[in-house]
């Protein structure tokens, strides 16, 4: 078995809503590990449909978060996972008022059923179920600057990791189910007028590969993430104003590293940068996050 | 043990996917899928009577007696109707299912469609001009119309006021002709829609057909293609569910053409073209204004964006004179230099700072900007879900919406000329850190647009459904109200903009009083 005695979250913060755990490692049994979390992510060019531009009247559109996750190690083959962002928007230029507030509640059940050992690589498969849903009221109909989409998500996730001493590599792929929404308006135009305040979301599919060097003191990976809208969605018209229900597709790259202290095991650093490579109706974003995690073993304290 | 947390994981795993997929049900019922088919309360057999915007008479022009329903050809037609029949498909069965709430409010749902659709202030240029929207080539960038609240109002108004004219015309030769409709002559044909015993030559869905197609062929001349289909669509549904025979219809979609070329001749000299403005216009706003020792309004768009229309209070309405539009001007605003403005301009500032949720919802409800088919659309939306629970005839739908229009279009007209007799700031103009919940408009303040489409909404549909004015009173509030929410308003603004709205709404009542329907 794999023993990475102290092991966290690692994590590819995408759109904010959809957070997950997805990297190739289990929290131990009876460990709880917890944290903060801050992204400071940036635009001042997107894509309208797929032409690039800049708006002068927003000029660059700030998103800033301070999120709370924790892990819990129900076994070693099943851990419990949550997050919690308070966020903050802003746009350098124009008049439109940002916003702040905290957003989604996610929550993930992470499992691993297959470990295998052959020789000196060790082979994994996860499965992934999360649930995520607004904590507050915020306005989603208010494109660039919501805080989120109010969607309850549904993500299952398929995953497989492949270790061979310090070095591995993790694909997955997932399927964000997304609930319809309610905005503020009685009626929405998509490509004809529609007569309702609820609002059908795309679903979404999403794809991550992230290879590196992992030991128990120290992971340093990079990132690739694939996350193209399904069916339902459209595109932002020349000159409009987004909407929640249009197709947002992003390729990012990122790296991401963590360090754990070697006096103090239980304390680990995150950090990682990551950008749009290419969209479609969405910022072409800069977004580094930085943010320190603690493991309580619960077995200990109660033993 | 083991096995239990593999099973537990399992399951919860499935369980949670399930759950969620299952209450993420896509299903959506809008408002508008929910209309009952049209079902007139009173058929208005004798609207032929009724006072018309710009026909002369209801014959002004002349539609042929159609063929007796004892001929033969009428019966080749009766068999249409059947062989439709007996291969109805379901897409067919959904055609007839939407249109059968009424050509009138059909149309002007498609309409707000276009509007919404169109509603796109122009990109700029490189060089950090913008191009202008042009109607002898609609489909340069930026695509013609930028359909913005004044020409979304002209448009409506056009729209309804010519449908009105034309189904005036066509009560006056159903009640001429006599034609019975199809059922009535083979009662043995199945009708899917509910029957009526007014006459069915020409039919009125084909005279709003032909009418309605093509003002907005001239309107938004890129959806030419969206709109035949539309038209067909009708035509189809009045043949299939055995309302009309096919010569019921071509008579009408003839009888509307000719008529719509009236409106498009007026359409064409009534100074919506030269609404834009010329750069000397825009710079004379600027310096008049000033010379007052009052602070000009600028464009708080980066590239500075031309004022919108500048000149549309000069357009020539349906019921007012260009002397009842000064007539009805409001009193300037208060100085930028006054202890009122610095008093109303705080006020401004404290709701940009709120955070209420209450607030938020509110200015975007009632928002209607970029992308969305503008104040006069909502109240048209307002106004169809009303009509629709009335049981009206298709000629009362007409003519109803052709009050409501002509009286937004009124407003706009008012508000404009207000806007730039007094060319002045927006709040954030005067206070850069005033942050708005909504875009700012680009054009000067005083009075509020919303305000006035809403008050001069209000006042028409308080007169035709008085049992709900209390209703449309709040709402009128609302929408004023929500634009100093979002801080891009004065209170000066909303309330004198309210004002302004019902005194134009008063004179599309004045005609209601007058127009044979009432």
């Amino acid at each position: 078995m794999k023993k990475i005695y102290i092991s966290c979250l690692l994590f590819l913060p995408l759109f904010m809503s959809a957070q997950t755990d997805i990297d190739g490692i289990m929290m131990s049994k009876n460990n709880f590990c917890v944290g903060a979390v801050y992204q400071h992510s940036s635009w001042d060019e997107y894509w309208e449909g797929s032409f690039k531009r800049t708006n002068l009247n927003l000029g660059t559109v700030t998103t800033q978060s301070v999120a709370v996750m924790g892990n819990y190690g129900v076994s070693d083959k099943l851990n419990v996972i949550f997050s919690a962002p308070y966020v903050e928007t802003n746009a350098s230029a124009g008049t439109m008022k940002g916003q702040k507030g905290v957003q989604d509640l996610s929550l993930t059940l992470k499992y691993m059923p297959i470990e295998k050992t052959i020789g000196k690589a060790t082979y994994s498969v996860y499965a992934l179920g999360s649930f995520s849903a607004p904590l507050s009221n915020y306005p989603a109909d208010y494109l660039p600057l919501s805080l989120g989409s109010q969607s309850k998500t549904a993500v299952l996730r398929i995953m497989g990791d492949y270790q061979r001493e310090n070095f591995f590599s993790t694909i997955s792929g997932a399927y964000i189910k997304r609930a319809n929404i309610t905005i503020d308006r009685n009626s929405y135009l998509t490509d004809e007028v529609h007569y309702t305040n609820e609002v059908d979301m795309p679903d979404a599919v999403s794809v991550n590969f992230r290879a590196g060097y992992r030991s128990n003191r120290l992971i340093a990976e990079f990132v690739i993430d694939n996350w193209v809208t399904q069916a339902g969605g459209f595109d932002i018209t020349k000159n409009n104003m987004p909407f929640p229900s249009n197709t947002m597709n992003a390729l990012k790259y990122g790296v991401n590293a963590k360090y754990t202290f070697k006096k103090i095991p239980e304390l680990s650093l995150v950090g990682g940068y990551n950008y749009v490579v290419e969209g479609r109706n969405v910022g072409k974003s800069d977004a580094i996050y930085g943010g320190i995690f603690y493991v309580i073993n619960f077995k200990k304290a109660t033993n | 043990m083991k096995n239990s947390i593999t099973k537990t994981a399992y399951t919860s795993l499935i369980a949670l996917f399930l759950a969620c997929t299952y209450s993420c049900s896509d299903e959506i019922t809008e408002r508008n899928q929910e209309f009952h088919a049209l079902n007139p309360s009173n058929i208005d057999a004798l609207a032929g009577t009724w006072k018309t915007y710009l026909l002369t008479t209801p014959d002004e022009f002349p539609l042929d007696a159609p063929v007796a329903t004892t001929t033969p050809a009428y019966t080749r037609e009766i068999n249409e109707i059947k062989s439709y029949q007996a291969s109805i498909t379901e897409e067919q069965k959904s055609i007839i299912k939407y249109w059968s709430a009424g050509g009138v409010l059909r149309w002007n749902e498609i309409m707000r469609t276009l509007v919404a659709r169109h509603n796109r202030p122009p990109y700029q240029n490189e060089d950090g001009t913008y191009p202008a929207p042009s109607a002898a080539n609609p489909f340069a960038n930026p695509q013609f119309p930028f359909s913005n609240p004044p020409f979304a109002a002209r448009a409506y108004a056009y729209v309804s006021a010519a449908q009105a004219d034309a189904l005036i015309a066509a009560w006056h030769y159903k009640k001429l002709y006599n034609r019975a409709a199809p059922y009535t002559v083979d009662t043995n044909l199945q009708v899917l829609i509910p029957k009526s015993t007014l006459p069915a030559y020409p039919s009125e869905d084909g005279v709003l057909s032909g009418v309605t197609v093509e003002l907005l062929k001239l309107l938004f001349p890129t959806e030419i293609a969206y709109i035949d289909g539309k038209a067909d669509e009708e035509k189809l549904y009045r043949i299939i569910s055995g309302a009309n025979v096919r010569s019921d219809v071509e008579a009408g979609i003839g009888l509307g053409r000719k008529i719509a070329a009236k409106f498009i001749a007026r359409a064409a000299t009534d100074g919506a073209g030269a609404a834009i403005g010329t750069p000397e216009i825009w710079a004379q706003l600027e310096s008049t204004t000033a010379a007052k020792g009052e602070t000009p309004w600028i464009s708080l768009e980066s590239p500075k964006r031309p004022p919108m229309l500048p000149l549309f209070g000069k357009v020539k309405s349906f019921l007012m004179t260009p002397e009842m539009v000064v007539a009805s001007r409001p009193v300037a605003p208060p100085s930028t230099k006054s202890e009122q403005f610095a008093k109303e301009l705080a006020e401004v500032k404290a709701f940009s700072k709120d955070a209420s949720k209450d607030h938020i919802k509110i200015v975007t409800f009632w928002a209607d900007g970029v992308g969305t088919y503008t104040p006069p659309g909502h109240w048209n939306a307002i106004a169809a879900e009303t009509f629709a629970t009335q049981d009206y005839s298709e000629v009362r739908w007409a003519r109803n919406m052709a009050l409501l229009n002509i009286a937004m279009m009124d407003a706009a007209i008012s508000c404009w000329d207000a806007k730039y007799t007094y060319f002045n700031p927006r709040p954030s103009q005067m206070d850069s850190s005033i942050k708005t919940t909504t875009g700012v408009p680009n054009f000067p303040a005083y009075v509020s647009g919303h305000s006035t489409f809403s008050g001069a909404a209000c006042t028409v549909l308080s007169h035709i459904v008085p049992s709900q004015s209390e209703s449309f009173k709040s709402m009128a509030k609302q929408a004023s109200d929500s634009r100093m929410f979002g801080a891009i308003h004065y209170r000066s603004d909303c309330e004198k903009g309210l004002i302004l709205g019902e005194t134009v709404g008063n004179f599309a009542v004045t005609r209601a009083t007058t127009d044979g329907a009432e």
